[in-house]
C-alpha cells in the first residue's frame, strides 16, 4: 500500500528573503474567527494526549480517511445481514465518494425489509399503523387520513381493475388443447 | 429497560433493549428524566441520513440522573442530575482544543467530518440516544454539565442543542449592530436564533416558513417579522425589495434537508436521495444575502452532493459558516442568558409525551399536527 509519507527535505521555498512575509497574518482579520481559536490551535498534528482506546466487542465499521480508531466508538447496531455485507463494501470507499454513501442508503432499505423478517422470525408480527403513529393522526388529522384512505382505495380499484381487464381476454382465449 | 427503536421511514416504536454498560473507563450511564425529538431527528425518521440502522434509539437531546460512573470519571458522582451535550467530545484531541467540540476528532469511527452524536446514526458514530430510560454517556467527565439548583429541568434539556444551535447560528452570522438578518424556517431551531439574534444587536428579524401557526408563534415568541414563503411570489426579489434593493446582510438556514418549496429538489433531494436532501433554504439564504454578506447554515444536511449555486457565492463574495453547535463551548454563557430571562428556552415546549407514546410523538412532529412546535419525551419513572 502507497501511503503518503511527509517530506523531510528542505522548504520548496524560502521565504526568508520575501520583505513583508507574515505581516498580514494577523488573526484578528480571519472571518472564521472565533470558530477557530488560534491561541489553542498547536497546528496539524495527531499528537495530543489520547484518552484510553475502548476496545469494542461489536463489529465497528470504519472510515478509511482515518489512520486510527478513534478512542472512543458506539455499539449501537452492528453491521448483519445482506445489509450489513453491504455497509461493509460502502466502507472500501471514502466519505468523499458518492458511491460510499449510495451503498449505505441503500443497505438502510435492505436493512428495513430484514427488520420485518426478524421481527416475524420471532414470533412478533410489526404493528406498521401504531409504528407510524396512526392514533395521534387519527386525533388530530381525520380529514387528512380520510383522504389518504380514499386515494389508496382508489389507487387500489384502478390497479384491481387494470389486473381484472387484462385477464378477461385470457380467460376467453379457447383452450389450445381442444 | 425501554426504549425507542427505530424500524425504518417513518416507523419507530417502544422496545426492551438491554441496559446500556459502562464500556470505557470515562463512560457514565444516565438514568434519563427528559428527553426531545429534534427537527434533526426527523431527517433519520425521513431516512434522509445514511448508515441509520434499524434497532437504533436516536435522542441526542436529554437531561437525566448520573446512575454509573467508569473508574476515571472524578467530577460526577452518582446522583447528580446533569444536561448531556448532543456532541461526543474528548475535550484533547487538536479539534476540541480549539473549542470545536462539535468536531471531536476521537468519537467517531464511521465519519472524519462530524464528531460522535448521540441516538444520530452510524455516520455519527453509532451511539444509542436518550429517548430510552438510561443511556451510555461516552466522556462522561467533559461534556455532561450540572443542572443549577434554580434550573427548570425543562430548561436544562434544550441547552443541550436548541439553544446552543440557534444561538451558534446567529453567532456565526457575526451579526453587527442594526443587521437586518433574515432566517428561513420557524422551527425551534429558527426560533432560538431568532430570539438570539436580538441579543448580537440585529436592527431587523425575518423569517420564513411553510406553515402559518409556526409563523404565529414566532411573531411573539422571538419577536420576527414573520412571512408565509406560500403567500410570497418569489422569496429572493421579496427579500431584495424589502432591503431596498441590496438584500439581508445576514441569511441564516435553520431548515436543512427535508426542506419545501421546490419540487425538484424535493423530488431528487428528499424522494429519490440524490442529492443530501433539498436545498432550497440554502438557495435562499445564498440569494438573498446582500453582497459581501454572511451565510450561516446550521440545517442538517446529508453528507451526499448538493446542487448548490456556489457560483453565486463566488459572485457575491459571501462567506459561509457552518458546525454542528459546539455546546459545552456555549454552555457558561447561554446558563447565564436562562437566568436573567434573555432566553426561555421552555416557552418552545407545547407537547410533553410519555416515553411509551414515542411513536405518536414522532408522528405530532413530522407531520406538524396539533400546532406542535417541540416535543419532550417524559420517561415513565422519571
Amino acid at each position: 500500500m502507497n501511503l503518503p509519507v511527509k517530506s523531510e527535505g528542505r522548504n520548496l521555498l524560502d521565504t526568508s528573503g520575501i520583505i513583508g512575509w507574515g505581516v498580514d497574518a494577523d488573526p484578528r482579520n480571519d472571518p472564521t474567527y472565533p470558530i477557530r481559536d488560534r491561541a489553542n490551535d498547536p497546528g496539524l498534528t495527531k499528537n495530543w494526549v489520547r484518552p484510553p482506546v475502548q476496545q469494542p466487542a461489536v463489529e465497528i465499521l470504519q472510515s478509511i480517511e482515518h489512520i486510527r480508531q478513534p478512542a472512543v466508538v458506539g455499539t449501537s447496531t452492528p453491521p448483519s445481514g445482506l445489509s450489513g455485507m453491504m455497509r461493509r463494501l460502502a466502507f472500501r470507499w471514502s466519505e468523499s465518494n458518492w458511491i460510499h454513501w449510495l451503498l449505505l442508503l441503500g443497505a438502510d432499505r435492505v436493512n428495513v425489509v430484514e427488520g420485518v423478517v426478524d421481527d416475524l422470525a420471532h414470533a412478533r408480527i410489526p404493528n406498521i399503523p401504531a409504528e407510524m403513529g396512526i392514533r395521534s393522526e387519527l386525533a388530530f388529522n381525520k380529514t387528512g387520513f380520510a383522504k389518504k384512505v380514499a386515494v389508496a382505495g382508489l389507487l387500489s380499484a384502478l390497479v384491481a381493475g387494470v389486473l381484472i381487464a387484462r385477464r378477461a381476454p385470457a380467460a376467453e382465449r379457447p383452450s389450445s388443447g381442444d | 429497560m425501554l426504549a425507542m427503536d427505530y424500524r425504518g421511514p417513518y416507523r419507530v416504536r417502544l422496545t426492551e433493549k438491554p441496559m446500556p454498560e459502562l464500556l470505557h473507563p470515562r463512560d457514565a450511564i444516565v438514568r434519563v428524566t427528559r428527553s426531545c425529538i429534534c427537527g434533526s431527528d426527523l431527517h433519520l425518521y425521513h431516512g434522509l441520513v445514511p448508515d441509520t440502522r434499524v434497532g437504533m434509539t436516536f435522542g441526542h437531546e436529554f437531561c437525566g440522573i448520573v446512575e454509573q460512573l467508569g473508574p476515571e470519571v472524578e467530577n460526577l458522582k452518582v446522583g447528580d442530575h446533569v444536561l448531556v451535550p448532543f456532541n461526543i467530545a474528548c475535550g484533547q484531541c487538536h479539534f476540541c482544543q480549539q473549542g470545536l467540540y462539535g468536531n471531536c476528532h476521537e468519537s467517531n469511527a464511521q465519519a472524519t467530518a462530524v464528531g460522535g452524536i448521540y441516538g444520530y446514526s452510524h455516520t455519527a458514530g453509532g451511539y444509542d440516544g436518550g429517548q430510552a430510560e438510561y443511556v451510555r454517556v461516552p466522556y462522561a467527565d467533559f461534556g455532561p454539565t450540572l443542572i443549577p439548583d434554580w434550573m427548570d429541568p425543562d430548561d436544562a434539556v434544550l441547552l443541550t442543542d436548541v439553544v446552543p444551535t440557534g444561538y451558534q447560528a446567529a453567532e456565526m452570522g457575526g451579526i453587527q449592530k442594526g443587521d437586518t438578518v433574515v432566517i428561513f424556517g420557524a422551527g425551534p431551531i429558527g426560533l432560538m436564533a431568532a430570539r438570539c439574534a436580538w441579543l448580537f444587536g440585529a436592527g431587523r428579524v425575518i423569517m420564513f416558513d411553510l406553515l402559518d401557526y409556526r409563523l404565529e408563534f414566532a411573531r411573539t415568541y422571538c419577536p420576527a417579522e414573520v412571512y408565509n414563503f406560500k403567500e410570497v411570489d418569489d422569496v429572493v426579489v421579496f427579500m431584495k425589495k424589502t432591503t431596498d434593493g441590496l438584500g439581508a446582510d445576514v441569511a441564516i438556514d435553520c431548515v436543512g434537508g427535508d426542506a419545501k418549496g421546490n419540487f425538484l429538489h424535493t423530488l431528487f433531494g428528499t424522494k429519490l436521495k440524490l442529492e443530501a436532501g433539498s436545498a432550497i433554504p440554502l438557495h435562499w439564504a445564498i440569494n438573498s444575502v446582500k453582497k459581501g454578506g454572511i451565510v450561516s447554515i446550521v440545517g442538517v444536511y446529508g453528507p451526499t452532493g448538493n446542487m448548490v449555486p456556489v457560483g453565486n457565492v463566488v459572485n457575491k463574495g459571501l462567506t459561509i459558516r457552518a458546525n454542528q453547535a459546539s455546546v459545552k463551548r456555549l454552555l457558561p454563557r447561554l446558563i447565564e442568558h436562562v437566568r436573567l430571562g434573555n432566553i426561555d428556552p421552555k416557552g418552545m415546549i407545547t407537547h410533553r409525551v410519555p416515553l411509551e407514546d414515542v411513536a405518536d410523538a414522532y408522528h405530532i412532529f413530522a407531520a406538524k399536527l396539533d400546532g406542535c412546535i417541540k416535543p419532550v419525551l417524559v420517561p415513565n419513572g422519571a
